[in-house]
């Protein structure tokens, strides 16, 4: 019997999809990523990255508390190459600040919170996203819950080991890994503008 | 937590929303605040879903509001009212399983005094009735039998309140609740006087009806559990839902009950009492 691999896809999948990795979606190693459930190499995923960054309509980096909070040596410098980034590819910030589930509602024009995420998705019609700096099971939390709910595409740039409900991710990413992706984004926007 | 995980990178600062940066500019993290600076600065819990006039909801205000380093402070809860005021709240917080508050307290207390051997950790448990009295009963008492030095605040509204109403071990023998239409059948359960021969070196009983003294106790409480021993705060935090009184009469219920069954009481061992006045007499 042959079992169809699952494939983290575009949603609305439903009201509970599925957590990808219980459906056997496994991480990816450092030098891989992830897109849609399959591994591939991390240079492909980048190129992947800047075509639908690219192409989106309304794309929106999603920076969590590791990037917004200046908590130790090293997290400034990094938020200033993920701005610079997310100036390059076109697309604007919309900030996580914390995982509190805020009463009575958060300001989804504003900011984005992972136990609802769908608000700012909606409010904004981001059909694009980008989550970096986001604590790893809020991050997961929050994917599963827009790939439920939203047409949105997934993006997680994460420097621990990937996120498997993400419909494109890479791991282990660091500021090398970012000037990278800077700069397959920078290449492919100069050939599209030729 | 550090005061550092308040400071905004540069990067993304103009994008934090409004109250974010009030909280770093003028929250209680870098000078702490007490009770009587309430209003004169961004408090680290304000909006939240308990019901109109709870005293549950007051009782972690004024404990919030009373911490000595809430940048260094880890509150644990549990299920029950306290939830939802302490999950809204831009502090260390971590919900435990019902009634296994003091045992995490205390695995996290002892973590933390050995990844920061140098710097106080504040580890505080904020619960409910229920959770205290009844369902952790066993795992509090232990945790004051070892001598773990971690704060415990019970805010005791006098039954569960967001189940429907059933009694709890600190209802008063008697009364009559929605899920408990015969009245409760034996007394409150005297937490009080098991914490003093327990182990904890200070106790102390109050109200809502009295903030000054709220934050002069959890104050007293959490700095004794510094480096004495095991603590306990009982604060009487009324129910408008469920014993049936209007949202607005919360603080007379309160000092009502002052006068009665709720009087102010102080307990504080000799080790205690020569600590606070070697280190803190003139600050009390």
């Amino acid at each position: 019997m042959s079992i169809t691999p699952y494939r983290v896809l575009v949603g609305p999948e439903g009201y509970l999809p599925p957590a990808a990795a219980s459906r056997g979606v496994l991480l990816p190693e450092k030098g891989e990523a992830l897109i849609e459930g399959a591994i591939v190499p991390e240079e492909e995923a980048m190129q992947a990255i800047a075509t639908k960054l690219l192409s989106a309509k309304n794309p929106f980096f999603f920076p969590g508390p590791q990037l917004l909070w200046d908590w130790k040596e090293g997290v400034a410098q990094k938020a200033q190459a993920v701005k610079r980034l997310a100036d390059l590819a076109g697309a604007r910030v919309i900030p996580m600040p914390d995982y509190r589930p805020k009463y009575p509602m958060i300001n989804p024009a504003v900011e984005i919170n992972p136990n609802h995420p769908n608000l700012t998705i909606w409010h904004n019609k981001i059909d694009l996203c980008v989550f970096i700096g986001v604590h790893c099971h809020y991050a997961n939390m929050a994917l599963k819950i827009i790939r439920g709910g939203t047409s949105c595409y997934t993006v997680a740039l994460c420097g621990e080991a990937g996120h498997e409900d993400a419909m494109i991710s890479l791991c282990c990413m660091g500021m090398p890994e970012l000037a990278k992706l800077t700069e397959i984004i920078r290449t492919m926007k100069g050939e599209q503008a030729a | 937590m550090s005061v550092k995980i308040i400071r905004p990178t540069a990067a993304f600062a103009d994008l934090l929303p409004a109250e974010y940066l009030e909280l770093a500019a003028n929250g209680p993290y870098a000078s702490p605040k007490t009770i009587n600076d309430l209003g004169n600065f961004k408090e680290i819990i304000e909006e939240h879903p308990h019901c109109a006039g709870c005293g549950v909801a007051l009782g972690v205000r004024l404990t919030a509001a009373s911490l000595p380093a809430p940048a260094d402070t880890l509150i644990v809860g549990t299920a029950g009212c306290s939830f939802f005021g302490l999950a809204q709240a831009a502090l260390n917080y971590s919900c435990s399983a019902f009634g296994n508050q003091n045992a995490v307290a205390s695995g996290l207390k002892r973590m933390l005094k050995i990844r920061y051997p140098d710097t106080h950790k504040d580890v505080v448990v904020l619960v409910g009735d229920g959770g205290i009295a009844d369902i952790g009963l066993d795992l509090t008492l232990h945790s004051w039998f070892r001598r773990e030095k971690i704060a415990t605040i019970m805010v005791d509204n006098e039954v569960y309140g967001n189940t429907g109403g059933q009694e709890s071990g600190m209802t008063q023998e008697g009364q009559v609740l929605n899920m408990a239409p015969k009245g409760k059948n034996f007394a409150k359960i005297p937490v009080f006087e098991l914490a003093q021969v327990s182990g904890c070196v200070y106790c102390a009983r109050v109200t809502v009806a009295s903030p000054k003294k709220i934050g002069q106790v959890v104050r007293k409480a959490i700095l004794l559990a510094r480096e004495v021993g095991p603590t306990y705060v009982q604060i009487y935090t009324p129910c408008p839902t469920n014993f049936k009184f209007p949202p607005q009469q919360t603080i007379n219920i309160a000092k009502k009950a002052e006068e009665g069954h709720y009087s102010f009481r102080e307990f504080i061992s000799d080790e205690a009492q020569a600590y606070w006045e070697k280190n803190f007499s003139s600050s009390a």
